[in-house]
């Protein structure tokens, strides 16, 4: 017995003794949890079931990604481990799976958790647990917002940026026009509305003709558009999501009204908006994009084409290449992948979000060619750049140069 | 109407025999689930806290739901719209006019209470599918009806309103989650016990009479109209709770929360717990909070099918639920103690 105790004390002994040696030697790595020598955990949270399972795909895309760079060697030698749940795109599961996330997984942080509601109600909780919520996937103004939310970074062009766009281009191309203005009555089309008073200033009150609202349970839009051409305006703001988007083009043809159209670039999608309303009546509509859309022939031969199609056949085959979810994963998780790659041996939370604010012209494959990604201590608005794009025959075709409004909430 | 009532008749047979103690546990057994409750939190994660708090909030609303359905035969699709009421009177007086969560709660009862007693009137005229038609419109209207322009300014529209969770008082040395937790539990604890003796009371009588048949309730002078719009109103009044306590354990109110899949979901709970019998609401609860969860890890992309694959064999093994398992049980405890 007392060999044994003498044994036991001698291995704890050189236990402490390991201990300590390991700490000198990591010095230099300091982690929080959810990082270590070989992992970071990230969380996720998707809704890959309910009314917005479409926006699942970017998770899934997410995923495939991760394996790539997991495949290729990691982060520093770390992989990454992917916990993505489904939260079916209902707050109070979102609240669920945060915490577990956060508490029994134990991830690093949550990265591009999707839907405004979603991220309203796990903000507060996120930042009172000082773990990021990193890149959050929705447009809304508010999560540029760092003095208030910390550790809540948004990631796309918002709504209100790109409305601002429109609104300075009306002002500097047709100062005397007439405009009437449609759109959902939620608050991603409130956020697109107030982005547009605002850019168009102490004019809106002159300019504005009309501004109408419908409830996204009406079957058709078509009387909101009669209604709109009986005001004579000559230019048309349309703040709506795909389905309308297609109802009103098609309409507008219909009655014979040709004000010029500008439509929010949710609903730029060639395949889900444009193709159904005929091309013919899309004619010389305008819009805006910040990423290359994989449909256009134009990319074809375009590196940053290729290389996604690569990516795709070996890591997502079965994606659906059509689907602009697919590219807008492919891009935020190359964001995420950056900033990682920019903490280095330093994996702590506090790091994570001085990393992801001290992003500068940085530009992941397959954005439009000049935007980048730029962030600040103030600036928590990681693209704010978007460039104007005309309907032309069966494309859009990109004019003018690559215009910016950074705007927080 | 049919179909209806026979799955509460033939729920009905199967406690026919012990009329007065089938709705409930022994003693024994409820000391304990009790104790069970009381300790485990002490030694677990905050994370399992919060959700031993929701299985506690959802097992209230599916609670309700059995009062009505396995009490007094009345089928209710719109639960989550009187969850909603709950959930938005508590966050509206927390937020806005900075009450106290404790004393929203009882508001909340109230509101409920009145708005499922004025509901029951009219609906009244219509049974069985008829009336889960008519809850089912109610449930799809809440959403939206809580979007309105002019409710925006209370309500928040579709942004919601964010909620301050309330830190333990008197300065205990709890965490948020654990004082929320034992909160949420002596509610829970006054509103079962409330609840076994409503059913067992004078109420209580005239509404299982009146699930058996109404004919018959009613000749032999039970005042149908009334405790049937009773029976309406008391399980608002408890679901609108179940809504309060939700909505301070989540610390969010928005519209997409109480959607038609929740009122859904509570019936669901309500039928894989048993219908009728009262302590199956929380194994039912158990069952919409973690079975969906278990399905998502089997596979992600087919998470609906295989919980539907779950669901469909716990309703073709035990049809009546956690209670058909409960007397399983129970009888195999007597055989036992015979040998």
């Amino acid at each position: 017995m007392p060999a044994m105790h003498v044994r036991l004390g001698a291995f704890s002994a050189a236990l402490v003794l390991a201990a300590a040696l390991s700490t000198a030697a990591s010095a230099q790595k300091k982690y929080d949890t959810g990082a270590s020598d070989t992992e970071i955990k990230i969380g996720n949270i998707m809704p890959y079931s309910g009314p917005a399972s479409a926006y699942g795909v970017i998770g899934k895309t997410e995923e495939a990604y991760f394996r790539k760079i997991n495949a290729e060697g990691g982060i520093n030698g770390r992989k990454i481990n992917f916990i993505t749940y489904d939260d079916t795109y209902s707050p109070p599961k979102t609240v669920e799976q945060a915490r577990k996330l956060v508490e029994s997984d134990e991830v690093l942080l949550i990265f591009n958790s999707l839907g405004t509601p979603p991220n309203t109600a796990i903000q507060k909780y996120m930042n009172s647990k000082k773990v990021p919520q990193l890149f959050v996937a929705t447009g809304a103004t508010k999560w540029n917002d760092p003095q208030n939310f910390p550790w809540t970074m948004g990631w796309q062009p918002n709504y209100q940026i790109e409305s601002i766009i429109y609104a300075k281009y009306i002002l500097k191309n047709h100062p005397n026009a007439k405009i009437a203005v449609l759109y959902q009555n939620d608050d991603y089309g409130k956020d697109y509305l107030k982005g547009f008073k605002d850019g168009l200033g102490a004019k809106a009150a002159s300019m504005i003709a009309i501004e109408d609202s419908y409830e996204v349970s009406e079957p058709t839009i078509d009387s909101h558009i009669v209604k709109m051409k009986a005001t004579g305006a000559d230019i048309f703001f349309n703040i709506t999501t795909p389905k309308f988007a297609a109802q009103a083009i098609k309409k507008n043809a219909e009655i014979g009204w040709k004000p010029l159209h500008f439509l929010n670039n949710v609903s730029a999608s060639i395949g889900s908006v444009i193709k159904p309303a005929g091309f013919e009546n899309a004619q010389d509509i305008i819009s805006s994009q910040y990423f290359k859309d994989p449909t256009d022939a134009q990319w074809k031969n375009d590196k940053a084409m290729i290389g996604w199609n690569e990516f795709l056949d070996k890591y997502y085959p079965e994606a659906n290449r059509a689907d602009a979810s697919v590219m807008y994963g492919y891009i935020v998780a190359q964001g995420l992948v950056h900033v990682l790659k920019a903490c280095g041996d330093n994996l702590t939370r506090e790091n994570i979000m001085k990393q992801a604010a001290n992003i500068k012209e940085f530009e992941p494959a397959g954005l439009l060619p000049g935007i980048k990604v730029n962030t600040s201590a103030s600036d928590f608005a990681p693209l704010s750049q978007l460039q104007l794009i005309r309907f032309k025959g069966e494309h859009w075709e990109r004019f003018g140069e690559i215009l910016s409004g950074d705007v927080g909430g | 109407m049919s179909a209806a009532e026979e799955v509460v008749a033939e729920g009905h047979q199967a406690v026919e025999a012990v009329p007065k103690r089938a709705m409930t546990l022994g003693t024994g057994t409820s000391l304990v689930v009790l104790a069970a409750l009381l300790v485990v939190p002490m030694f677990v994660k905050n994370f399992i806290i919060f959700q031993m708090t929701m299985l506690l909030i959802y097992g209230l609303a599916v609670l309700a739901l059995n009062i009505l359905t396995g009490g007094s035969g009345q089928f209710s699709l719109g639960q989550s719209a009187f969850y909603a009421v709950g959930a938005y009177t508590s966050a509206v007086l927390m937020e806005h006019a900075n009450v106290n969560y404790a004393l929203t709660i009882p508001i909340s009862a109230a509101i409920c209470f009145g708005f499922g007693y004025l509901f029951g009137k009219p609906a009244l005229r219509l049974s069985g599918v008829y009336l889960a038609l008519a809850t089912f419109a109610l449930a799809t209207a809440m959403p939206q009806l809580l979007k309105l322009n002019f409710l925006e300014h209370w309500t928040g529209g579709v942004q919601g309103l964010v909620v301050t969770k309330p830190d333990a008082p008197f300065g205990l040395p709890m965490s948020q989650d654990m004082w929320l937790y034992y909160f949420t539990l002596a509610v829970t604890i006054a509103i079962y016990i409330f609840s076994v003796n409503l059913l067992r009371s004078r109420s209580g009588r005239a509404f299982m009479a009146i699930r058996d048949n109404e004919i018959a309730a009613s000749s032999m002078g039970v005042n149908v109209a009334l405790y049937k719009t009773l029976a309406f109103g008391v399980s608002a009044g408890i679901t609108g709770v179940a809504g309060s306590l939700g909505a301070i354990a989540v610390q969010f109110v928005a519209p997409d929360s109480y959607t038609i899949t929740l009122a859904i979901s509570l019936f669901l709970g309500m039928v894989v717990g048993g219908v009728g019998w009262l302590p199956g609401s929380f194994v039912g609860a158990a069952f919409i909070i973690f079975v969906p969860n278990m399905a998502e890890s089997i596979s992600k992309g087919l998470s609906g099918a295989v919980f539907g694959v779950l669901l469909f064999l716990v309703i073709y093994l035990v049809p009546h639920g956690a209670r058909q398992v409960a007397v399983l049980g129970q009888q195999l405890v007597g055989k036992l103690r015979k040998n």
